[in-house]
């Protein structure tokens, strides 16, 4: 997908959260800049302790940047506190006001704003029915399920409009069955209310199946921004390639640059093509990542070769797992198809062909 | 499977129980028994009466007594109440910090500082202000009872504020409420058992005390346990033992409203 410059709701310029003081100091974010775009579903995607919950804090006021800016719709907010930031929050615990009803969690928002009493309650009734919890308006928050919280949750962050919203994990509470229904409620909420919603998870396939676009953050920092895509089949660099999906890594030899393309020689000889990330230089030595379902195992010979060591049998794919003749290892996803099986035994040599566009260079 | 430990089946259990309890209820139940007695002694059965109920009921000093004490620890208890919400509120929203267990020390000192020893410094100290402001009313004894009970009123509203989800607060944040609309109407209704909890035990704490109170009261401003020590040592007769049958009606009837107020809550 093409980058089509609309216009940014959130812009993260240069922000460092630096906790503790002197020796002790740990940098929970070191100088994040990202811009996340109006309308979009824009996903922080890391492993705890990555700052992605660190930099939606920054972004709903609970805490404050020590340095950079955070600009929402062209107006730096950071120095704001939560109450008069345009940017509401759906928390991963739900906190939901226990000694109130469900439609006053919902209505609590717009009578702060001081909205008056007849806008409030048409606008309790829509959130509800949007949400689907018309039924349960007059229950306590203790008596109805987790599920149910949720979006209750949903609608009480909706309710006042907000510019942005904030999802802090929010189905990580849930079971199995029920996230996947979220998944599709949430996509629904987004496309009805087109608001920007900026979702944080550390769970890479909701993280894949429910963006527009992705920000993959280690350490405290933003390694890669791009749509599931980008992400996927270009990563930038090995933490990337590592924590989303399952990927393999070869040492090649760059014999040439041309724009994003390249030729490679892998350590078997083969020559084969590879792609790099957008404004990197590569020279010398470097690691090229390639997915697993972008290669193919033959019988004979291929762009590298070596010995099968196990078979695993999927239902919609097969796993073939070959030791390469230099000693790494390599992973072969294969599709299924009823009747054209190919069969690999443990112990068969076998060659592997590397698509044209499946290699991508590494930036480390 | 082996039998769980129960100490239910140890003997000599319903022994130990029983003697408990009958040394913690018998000598009451003797009092309330003997508040009905119609002779004058507090030893000798002589019919059943209300007659000791009417003395004291008819006797001024009592009835002062009774509206003095009611006045001390309403007055003490809502104002040791405001400050140890305010209290507990600055000791629990805040970060851990240098100092912060020095001051629960320091405001529950009043827990572990003997109340003879401030009964004294206080008597010395009002003294001194007596003698400069010539204020003597029941000032002296309000600020004595808000004192000491500041502690009992901040345990419980402290130990409810621990236990609320801070996020609650913060998602009134999110939801436009200014700290003040955020405290009003997310904090202070979750607060409202722990306040009350505290506000009964001050009432109660004050209600009963003698220590500081007999060292602290004026002439002529006799709660109701100080007048009743000051009965005892002239001698006992039953209409001691009626006043502290309804003192112990009081008790039992605030608490079992406090018991249901607090279940209807949850």
């Amino acid at each position: 997908m093409p980058d089509t410059p609309g216009k940014n709701a959130i812009e993260v310029r240069g922000v460092r959260k630096v906790f503790g003081t002197g020796e002790a100091q740990v940098a929970a974010l070191d100088t994040v800049s990202v811009s996340i775009r109006e309308n979009e579903f824009f996903t922080l995607l890391g492993p705890s302790g990555c700052g992605k919950t660190t930099l939606l804090r920054l972004i709903a006021g609970f805490d404050f940047p020590s340095e950079g800016e955070i600009m929402l719709y062209g107006q730096d907010i950071a120095p704001l506190p939560p109450f008069k930031r345009p940017v509401n929050t759906v928390f991963q615990s739900y906190a939901l006001f226990p000694h109130m009803t469900v439609a006053q969690n919902i209505a609590f928002g717009l009578e702060m704003l001081g909205k008056p009493r007849a806008e409030i309650d048409a606008r309790v009734a829509e959130m509800l029915k949007l949400v689907r919890m018309e039924k349960l308006a007059k229950r306590r928050t203790s008596q109805i399920s987790g599920g149910q919280q949720q979006r209750v949750a949903l609608a009480r962050a909706l309710a006042p409009q907000p510019k942005v919203l904030l999802l802090d994990e929010p189905l990580s509470a849930l079971d199995y069955k029920l996230r996947k229904e979220m998944q599709i409620e949430l996509k629904r909420l987004q496309h009805e209310t087109g608001i920007t919603f900026i979702f944080v998870t550390h769970d890479q396939e909701e993280a894949l199946t429910m963006s527009d676009r992705i920000a993959v953050m280690s350490s405290g920092k933003i390694l890669q921004v791009g749509t599931a895509r980008d992400i996927y089949d270009r990563p930038a660099v090995r933490f990337v390639a590592d924590f989303i999906g399952e990927t393999n890594f070869l040492d090649a030899r760059i014999d040439s640059v041309d724009g994003g393309k390249a030729k490679v020689t892998l350590k078997s000889g083969a020559t084969i093509a590879a792609t790099v990330a957008d404004g990197f230089k590569p020279d010398g030595e470097a690691t090229v990542v390639i997915r697993p379902e972008h290669a193919k195992a033959v019988k004979g010979t291929g762009d590298i070769s070596g010995v099968v060591e196990n078979v695993v049998y999927f239902g919609t794919d097969t796993h073939v797992h070959v030791k390469l003749d230099d000693g790494e290892s390599f992973t072969v996803r294969q599709q299924n198809t009823r009747g054209a099986m190919m069969e690999f035994e443990r112990g068969e040599r076998v060659g592997i062909v590397i698509g044209d566009d499946a290699a991508q260079i590494l930036k480390d | 499977m082996a039998k769980r430990f129960s100490i239910r089946q140890q003997t000599g259990f319903t022994t130990i129980a029983c003697a408990c309890f009958f040394l913690l209820y018998l000598p009451i139940a003797v009092l309330v028994i003997y508040a009905f007695n119609e002779s004058s002694s507090v030893s000798d059965w002589g019919g059943f009466s209300l007659r000791w109920f009417v003395a004291a009921w008819s006797n001024q000093q009592v009835v002062d007594a009774s509206w003095r004490s009611l006045k001390i620890a309403s007055s003490a208890a809502v104002i040791a109440t405001i400050a140890a919400t305010m209290a507990a509120l600055a000791t629990t929203r805040t970060r851990a910090y240098r100092g912060l267990t020095f001051k629960y020390a320091f405001i529950n000192q009043p827990l572990m500082v003997p109340e003879i020893v401030t009964g004294v410094a206080l008597l010395i100290f009002f003294a001194q202000i007596k003698i400069a402001s010539g204020y003597t009313g029941l000032g002296y004894l309000i600020a004595a009872h808000t004192a000491f009970c500041i502690p009992f009123a901040y345990l419980p509203i402290r130990a409810r504020l621990e236990n609320m989800d801070l996020t609650l607060e913060r998602a009134a944040a999110d939801l436009y409420a200014t700290p003040w609309n955020a405290f009003r109407r997310v904090t202070l209704p979750l607060l409202w058992p722990g306040i009350i909890a505290g506000l009964m035990l001050a009432f109660v704490i004050s209600l009963d005390d003698v220590v500081i109170t007999e060292f602290v009261k004026s002439g002529g401003q006799d709660t109701l346990p100080t007048y009743m020590l000051g009965q005892i040592r002239r001698g006992i007769t039953p209409e001691v033992n009626a006043i502290s049958t309804v003192f112990l009606l009081l008790s039992v009837v605030i608490v079992t409203l406090f018991f249901f107020m607090s279940r209807k809550r949850d």
